[in-house]
């Protein structure tokens, strides 16, 4: 296939004006799937997590999960939208071996959830408001396998495998109406529209959230038209693409793309692409053949859901902090700048952080355990900081010894790695390995003395007013000390003596 | 005159995943435009402002609660079908050689 | 008198009082099927070792002393299109042959609860779909009063079975009738429940919003019993009903006709009704009127809908249920030549799995469901529901049962009108109206037609959740009808002759 030419991104923007939708699928982190008791674990032994609902054997029949309605009216609050006081399901035809039933038991003119929307901030501080136009429950089809031909692409295979664990997981669509008037932030709004996403559903508690795993799925439309004109140009769909930077990276291909057919007179084709992340390009999908004719009709084997007031409202009573006010109000809390939160946030850490300060550390200790040392490991491991055997509680604590000056750094962060391996609390840990600083001055006077006795000149130096000379001491006396000594006291009494 | 030409005959047995001969799509055409032509009667029928019935006993609010329920084996997961390997069912190739 | 004569009231009291076993029952049966079925052709599949084991597991108990259930060790045959763990279920179609479910259906389960030793499966159009049990890829089932007439359908297999007493109870399934058609056509007693009230879960769905499971019998307390035992709500079917609607067994023995205003449906009468089905229904009249009910005619106007409602909501539903005949998870595959995709398997499979009318309703259903035609047809049809439901409530509310001929024959030459499906969509014209509007509806046999001495019956309806109704007048009418005929109705029917 020929590498599709771009425009310059700037002259892009020049010509055209960008519009972009976005189709968000958030897999709920029920214990059963959405219309059957079977578990929701797709990443057990092939077809094990099957019944004769969710393989579609003639005769079973979909009960809804009560959880999966809950869990989407919640993020139907908290996405601002109202909520459908009657609403079916319906089924929506189509034959493709990943969907048992050859149809997908969905909403289509009745969701859960309408009319809401969100406002986003993109890092240049711009604020955009983007409007939603429905969240609707659905469950998610089984999983393909490709044999044989071009390694796993579907392109080439000689035949697939199913696995239908992931059949019948329940799903929220939520659906944006057109976003007008990002221009060149398009791509950022893009990203922060779905972090913002992924952040309610997980303040929420009703998702794993994590991208790289498939809980949050981004379809990304776009679609380009001359500055000035009212008519919507065609759009495509590029599907699933699964990290923030693609999502954005994706947007600003499909803009420069379309922009080089555009100015030389080319059509965009309605069509679903596919994002590569390895090439950084977008590819033509097969257009569905029948994705013009879905036959959606009300599933006549389910009653509608007809939530109560009181319902709603319990669960609206019920939601946490909205993520972007519960971030401004931690920002001036502990007093970060811009660059520092949003460290904090892009780390994943402000839930931890907050519950270190709660246990009684100061916020610049806490920030600095979390973002500093706890995520360097994490990340040396490839592990998730949340996978890592150490609480906030335990990081609190550790905290407070440094700061009383028990231990130094260099001996906190040696109570840390005894902490991730299991070994206790860090008080126990510096009370049994015997690792508090020395603080008794005396000793530290013998060690400086003895250090001093090999370089005689350091004092002269000192007096002279080269303070910085006393580090080849404290270096000596830290060593001599086994590293359990407070460097600042060990400074101190050098120049105390050097002032005798 | 009837609006089901063997065309669309043609076009709903693909959508229907229905292989069908010639002769079949012509009989089809002929027989399902009788029955289309009788259905007109119904849209005249219902001109007002009548709601539909999707549920012929109304109900509302039929719940399970998120708990989970032994599953099949997998050997009976696969019991039925005509083809499966390590686990899975087997399928022909999804899209032709290109 | 044999013992397969008996009614199953009959049998039971000889069972409970030791006079005969199970196993001699059970055996009795599996012998008229062995002697006669090979004429008949109602069963698609016998399991004589289950049925006798069964058997022999209710006479070891009840030797014992043990407490059984009501019906235990009464013998049942059950239509092919519920799902049975030990038995192949095909549903009548070539799609399904030889396939062995691994899930019972809930009825199924109450069976077995009930320890009724399973006889087998009975024969019915593919997929219940037809009036005559003609579209059977098995092979048409004979009516066993004249051999080269339609038992009616689609539960042919089972009327016949009962009718022909190879079992003394069935269960038989109607979305259009196919429960209480065939009973007129073989002089049996059906009911089809209120929507709901019978468990759908592991019927074969055909229109979801229109099938009910229900009894078939050879007298209206026989019905019944077993009416009681399938009854009842299922949470693994959404849209059962969670109240009970009481016991049929008592409303049976508690019969009366005093005070209770039968409703006439002017609709269903006269012009189009055979005159031996006309004079028969209108004694039935005089009947009712002898024993203290007050008869008056209420009229049904938007009835003339009632068939074309049904047959696009009906295929509607039925295109998109069967949409799971796929060859991908169970049942037929048939592979093209070639490296087809598994597009084209699916449509060979298909094309080959499905008789004539299955592949002309989906194709209708598909139609009917298209984008553009959606609001016409399907959108058009289920409004009609609604006015059909005004017409009954309107009905219900001069009259506390409502009744018509079940069908305008008897039971026509098999190989009649099988090309013309208009005409054969008519035989369900007085029995269609009550599943779409989801109220419950029995024949009852009302003698013989002076033409041709075939049997003629009489439908009940009531209002939903008015089954216990249809027992309470039904019973009565039913001493009626023997006292005049001097006999039971299946008693004049002509015994089957093996080599026929």
């Amino acid at each position: 296939m020929a590498k599709a030419e771009l425009m310059n991104y700037e002259q892009a923007l020049e010509q055209f004006e960008v519009v972009i939708g976005l189709e968000v699928h958030v897999e709920l982190n029920t214990k059963t799937k959405m219309f059957c008791g079977c578990r929701n674990d797709f990443g057990d032994e092939p077809n094990t997590n099957v019944c004769p609902v969710c393989l579609g054997l003639p005769g079973a029949l979909p009960v809804v999960n009560k959880k999966a309605v809950e869990s989407a009216i919640k993020i139907g609050l908290a996405l601002g939208c109202e909520i459908q006081p009657t609403g079916r399901f319906a089924r929506k035809n189509y034959f493709y071996p990943d969907l048992a039933k050859n149809f997908q038991t969905s909403q289509f003119d009745e969701p859960i959830a309408f009319e809401g929307g969100l406002d986003i901030e993109v890092p240049s501080g711009n604020v955009f408001r983007v409007n939603i136009e429905r969240a609707h429950m659905e469950e998610d089809a089984g999983k393909l396998t490709h044999v044989g031909g071009n390694t796993g692409r579907i392109q080439g295979a000689e035949f697939s495998l199913v696995d239908y664990n992931r059949g019948g997981v329940p799903l929220i669509e939520i659906v944006t109406k057109p976003v007008f008037g990002a221009g060149a932030e398009a791509p950022e709004l893009a990203a922060a529209y779905v972090r913002a996403i992924r952040d309610i559903v997980k303040a929420l508690d009703v998702s794993e959230a994590r991208m790289e795993r498939g809980n949050v799925r981004c379809d990304a439309n776009v679609s380009l038209r001359p500055h000035g004109t009212e008519k919507l140009g065609t759009r495509t769909e590029t599907k699933n693409v699964n990290s923030l930077r693609s999502i954005e990276r994706a947007v600003r291909y499909e803009i420069q793309r379309q922009a080089h057919i555009l100015a030389n007179g080319g059509t965009i084709l309605q069509e679903t692409r596919h994002w590569h992340e390895d090439k950084g390009t977008t590819s033509s999908g097969r257009p569905k053949s029948d994705a013009d004719d879905y036959r959606y009709f009300p599933e006549p084997d389910l009653v509608p859901v007809a939530p109560s007031r009181e319902l709603i409202e319990s669960l609206r009573a019920s939601l946490p902090e909205n993520p972007q006010e519960r971030r401004k109000r931690l920002q001036a809390a502990w007093n970060l700048s811009d660059l520092e939160l949003r460290d904090v946030v892009n780390a994943g850490l402000l839930d931890q952080i907050e519950e270190t300060v709660a246990a009684g550390a100061s916020p610049q200790a806490a920030r600095k355990w979390w973002t500093g040392e706890i995520a360097r490991i994490a990340n040396a491991d490839d592990k998730d900081v949340a996978e890592l055997n150490v609480t906030a509680a335990q990081v609190a604590e550790l905290a407070s010894l440094v700061e009383a000056g028990k231990i130094n750094d260099r001996i906190g962060r040696e109570v840390l790695a005894a902490v991730l391996a299991g070994e206790g609390n860090p008080g126990e840990i510096v009370a049994a390995k015997g690792l508090e600083v020395v603080s008794d001055d005396g000793a530290l006077m013998a060690a400086i003395d003895e250090a001093l006795a090999k370089q005689p000149d350091v004092l002269d130096k000192i007096r002279e007013g080269k303070v910085q000379a006393a580090g080849a001491v404290i270096g000596a006396v830290m060593q001599a000390m086994k590293g359990q000594a407070d460097a600042g006291r060990v400074r101190e009494l050098i120049i105390e003596r050097a002032n005798q | 005159m009837s609006e089901i030409t063997p065309d669309v005959v043609r076009h709903l047995a693909h959508l229907a995943r229905i292989d069908v001969t010639d002769a079949e799509v012509d009989r089809f055409a002929e027989q399902l435009g009788l029955i289309v032509d009788s259905a007109a009667t119904l849209k005249a029928a219902v001109a007002g402002d009548v709601p539909a019935t999707s549920h012929p006993i109304p109900m509302t609010n039929v719940y399970r609660e998120d708990v989970v329920i032994p599953s099949l084996t997998q050997e009976q997961a696969l019991s039925g079908s005509a083809d499966s390997e390590s686990g899975r069912f087997r399928v022909a190739a999804i899209l032709d050689e290109e | 008198m044999s013992l397969v004569k008996l009614t199953a009231t009959e049998q039971l009291a000889k069972l409970v009082s030791g006079e005969i076993t199970s196993v001699e029952l059970t055996q009795a049966h599996l012998d008229r099927i062995a002697e006669i079925d090979g004429v008949v052709n109602a069963f698609l599949h016998v399991n004589a070792s289950g049925a006798l084991a069964t058997a022999a597991e209710v006479d070891r108990l009840r030797a014992s002393g043990a407490v059984l259930p009501a019906l235990a060790g009464l013998p049942i045959a059950v239509k092919d299109n519920l799902t049975t763990i030990d038995e192949p279920t095909t549903a009548g179609s070539k799609i399904l042959e030889g396939w062995v479910p691994p899930y019972d259906s809930t009825v199924v389960s109450k069976l077995r609860a009930e320890m009724m030793p399973i006889l087998g499966k009975t024969n019915l159009d593919e997929f219940a779909m037809g009036s005559t049990t003609q579209f059977s890829a098995y092979g048409p089932t004979a009516n066993p009063w004249s051999l080269d007439r339609i038992p009616g359908g689609s539960g042919g297999g089972s009327a016949a079975a009962v009718g022909a007493f190879m079992a003394p109870l069935a269960i038989g399934s109607d979305t259009g009738g196919s429960i209480r058609y065939p009973a007129a056509m073989t002089g049996t007693v059906g009911t089809k429940p209120t929507y709901g009230a019978v468990s759908r879960y592991g019927l074969i769905a055909l229109g979801s919003s229109l099938d009910q499971i229900g009894p078939v019998a050879r007298n209206v307390q026989d019905a019944a019993l077993l009416h009681d035992v399938i009854a009842g709500h299922d949470e693994r079917d959404s849209t059962s009903l969670v109240e009970s609607l009481g016991s049929m067994v008592s409303a049976a023995q508690n019969g009366s006709l005093a005070g209770v205003r039968v409703g006439v449906i002017k609709e269903l009468s006269g012009e189009g009704f055979q005159a031996g089905v006309s004079a028969r229904f209108n004694e039935s009249l005089e009947l009712l009127k002898a024993a203290g009910a007050e008869i008056v005619e209420v009229s049904c106007p938007s009835f003339q809908y009632a068939i074309a409602a049904y047959y696009l909501i009906l295929p509607a539903e039925a295109s998109s249920n069967l949409a799971k005949f796929d060859s991908v998870r169970f049942g037929l595959r048939v592979t093209p030549s070639g490296n087809p995709t598994i597009e084209r398997v699916m449509a060979a499979t298909r094309e080959a799995g499905f008789g004539p009318e299955v592949k002309r309703r989906i194709i209708l259903g598909t139609y009917a469901l298209s984008s553009g035609y959606y609001d016409d047809y399907y959108g058009s049809a289920q409004k009609v529901r609604t006015l059909i439901q005004r017409d009954f409530e309107a009905a219900f509310a001069q009259a506390d049962v409502l009744v018509s001929p079940t069908a305008p024959t008897t039971a026509f030459k098999l190989g009649e009108k099988i090309e013309d499906p208009l005409a054969m969509y008519l035989n369900d014209i007085a029995t269609i109206p009550a599943n779409l509007a989801g109220i419950p509806g029995m024949s009852l046999p009302n003698g013989l037609a002076d033409e041709d001495g075939l049997p003629s019956s009489i439908q009940l309806l009531a209002p939903a959740r008015g089954d216990k109704k249809l027992y309470e007048v039904g019973s009565v009418l039913e001493k009626a009808h023997e006292s005049v005929w001097g006999k039971r109705m299946i008693d004049f029917a002509p015994e089957v002759k093996a080599g026929a």
